[in-house]
């Protein structure tokens, strides 16, 4: 028998679930079942531990320990769950001894999304009934707008999963149309529930940058600190307030630590900016990768600390400047076949 | 067992569908308007009653006729316990045609037809399944205004067909047409109506039938 190993969500899914006639008959699995429960005991024999308290998480430990593998994919590695996780769902045999089916949409060929369908136009019709219900009692109709930032629609795969059927992309953007069509009617609340079965919430992405106060150290003097990275140099700074313009760098001062000039301007373009070269002092100290990384992890670094001492507007134009702004960039790797990570080899003619 | 079945073939209204209807009820419904006279099919001639105002009307009482004939059909049908499959193609009466036939524990269909589900059953669905006994068209044509492939792949397979047949429909290889309009809302709920009336009937009657067998 062919046996199917679960798959990851990224390589495409062939939902066994859809796909014809049984591939595993009940038996089969019944089968597996049995044999996973006895192979549990005995592996809690093995590990001796009580057979009776063996969780799946005493069995995931025990099996790393017995087999352990440096494969990168953790879905490759060895691995003993439960039947029901590694076979998907099927769909059982949908008639009856006599032959007739169960489900009253069965010869449509797609009955469990034509029946979803069926349901969800029946909850349109109740709708329009109830407000010509109201419209005829001459009560105003109820005006509930729900929000809709918060949720998302079920994707198609996810609903594939929900129906255990195979879906074309008509047929989903045609129950999405539907969906949304109810949406738009003043709902109630029966159609809250049937519609928040196919909505997801989506946690808001955007998190609004907080700008920390300012902390004052034991002299009443305002200082505040930032943390920046640019390639492997990590930094963090402290700006103290009603300062002249020294830069300390890991206890050394700034002329002897950044011997270029270059370096220098650097970590004076925050505090030039925002016309503030000679108003603070900075102490920093600052780690890993070269010359100029360090003296761009340093800029970052002030910049952040320096937003707690400008206002709003200014902290915008500082974005807009760039001094905000994490750099991506890093050295990119040497490609087979090249020699280097763009330069190709000498191309000869003959 | 024999008796059972054999029974209701001696009468000629073994389930009384002739009290379901009347030609008031069928007139009320508008079931006698057909198309305008351009539609017109050719073997729809002689069910038609006369042209008013480029507007044909149909005969209704061959309409009653045809009519008791195929409810006569579907009882004899679901009494033996057929699987009867309703067939639509008009979107409006979609919604109310997978009513009737759940109610009455039959099927629908009333969405596109894929080409072999009557044909390719056996690859489509499966082996041993089990094809529907009785075919009910509420509307003989497609969403193309074509006869719709369910009435010849259904004389393909050897399953009968009972059909609402328009003015611009082929009544040809229906088994019992009935002649009457299919574009009325009121219309297509007395058809729905009678249909439901006749299963649940036919029904009924199987299972006392069953139950006096069971008690002898």
């Amino acid at each position: 028998t062919l046996k199917l190993i679960y798959t990851t969500a990224t390589v495409q899914r062939k939902n066994v679930g859809a796909s014809g006639p049984e591939k595993y008959t009940e038996a089969f699995i019944k089968k597996q079942i049995e044999e996973f429960n006895l192979g549990k005991r005995h592996l809690a024999n093995m590990m001796g531990e009580d057979p009776e308290t063996f969780t799946q998480e005493d069995i995931d430990r025990a099996i790393a320990y017995l087999f352990p593998s440096g494969l990168f994919d953790k879905q490759a590695r060895p691995m003993m769950k439960h039947p029901t996780q590694i076979f998907p769902e099927q769909r059982k045999i949908q008639w009856g001894e006599d032959g007739r089916p169960f489900h009253f949409l069965f010869y449509t060929g797609k009955q469990s999304y034509y029946a979803l369908m069926h349901e969800t136009y029946e909850k349109l019709l109740d709708v329009q009934k109830n407000q010509d219900q109201l419209t005829a009692q001459d009560l105003p109709p109820q005006k509930e707008k729900r929000n809709l930032a918060g949720s998302r629609w079920l994707t198609k795969i996810e609903l594939e999963e929900m129906l255990l059927e195979k879906l074309s992309d008509d047929d989903y953007s045609r129950f999405i149309q539907l969906l949304q069509k109810l949406v738009t009617l003043p709902c109630c609340d029966i159609t809250e529930k049937y519609i928040q079965k196919f909505s997801k919430e989506v946690p808001a992405q955007l998190q609004k940058v907080v700008i920390e106060p300012l902390k004052y150290d034991e002299q009443g003097v305002a200082f505040s600190t930032g943390e920046g990275t640019r390639k492997t140099a990590r930094a963090t700074a402290v700006v103290y307030d009603n300062g002249t313009g020294k830069i300390t760098v890991n206890g050394i001062d700034v002329l002897h630590y950044f011997p270029v000039l270059q370096d220098r301007e650097q970590l004076l373009f925050p505090f030039q900016f925002l016309d503030r070269v000679g108003k603070h002092d900075m102490v920093c100290t600052v780690s890993g990768g070269g010359r100029s990384a360090q003296a761009g992890a340093i800029r970052l670094a002030s910049a952040k600390a320096l937003r707690s001492f400008v206002t709003e507007k200014e902290v915008e134009f500082m974005r807009q400047a760039g001094l905000l702004t994490y750099d991506p960039r890093v050295k990119e790797r040497k490609k087979p076949g090249q020699e280097g990570a763009r330069r190709k080899f000498t191309w000869k003619k003959r | 067992d024999d008796k059972l079945l054999s029974e209701p073939l001696s009468h000629p209204d073994f389930f009384n569908v002739k009290e379901l209807f009347s030609l008031k009820d069928l007139f009320d419904a508008r079931v006698h308007l057909g198309h305008k006279k351009g539609c017109r099919h050719r073997f729809m001639e002689p069910y038609i009653f006369g042209c008013r105002l480029d507007q044909d009307i149909i005969d209704l009482d061959q309409t009653m006729q045809h009519l008791q004939l195929a409810l006569n059909f579907t009882a004899h049908i679901a009494y033996r316990k057929g699987i009867i499959l309703f067939i639509s193609r008009k979107r409006q009466f979609c919604h109310l045609v997978e009513s009737t036939a759940r109610e009455c524990g039959e099927y629908a269909h009333t969405r596109y037809w894929q080409g072999g589900l009557l044909t390719n059953a056996h690859i489509q669905f499966g082996s041993g399944v089990r094809l529907p006994d009785l075919l009910i068209f509420l509307s003989s044509l497609n969403n193309v205004f074509e006869p719709h492939v369910a009435i010849r792949d259904a004389a393909k397979m050897n399953i009968p067909t009972v059909g609402v047949v328009d003015t611009n429909c082929n009544p040809c290889l229906i088994t019992y047409p009935i002649p009457g309009n299919d574009d009325s809302p009121t219309a297509m709920e007395l058809y729905c109506k009678l249909f439901r009336m006749t299963i649940i009937r036919a029904k009924d009657k199987r299972r006392q039938n069953e139950a006096f067998d069971e008690l002898r």
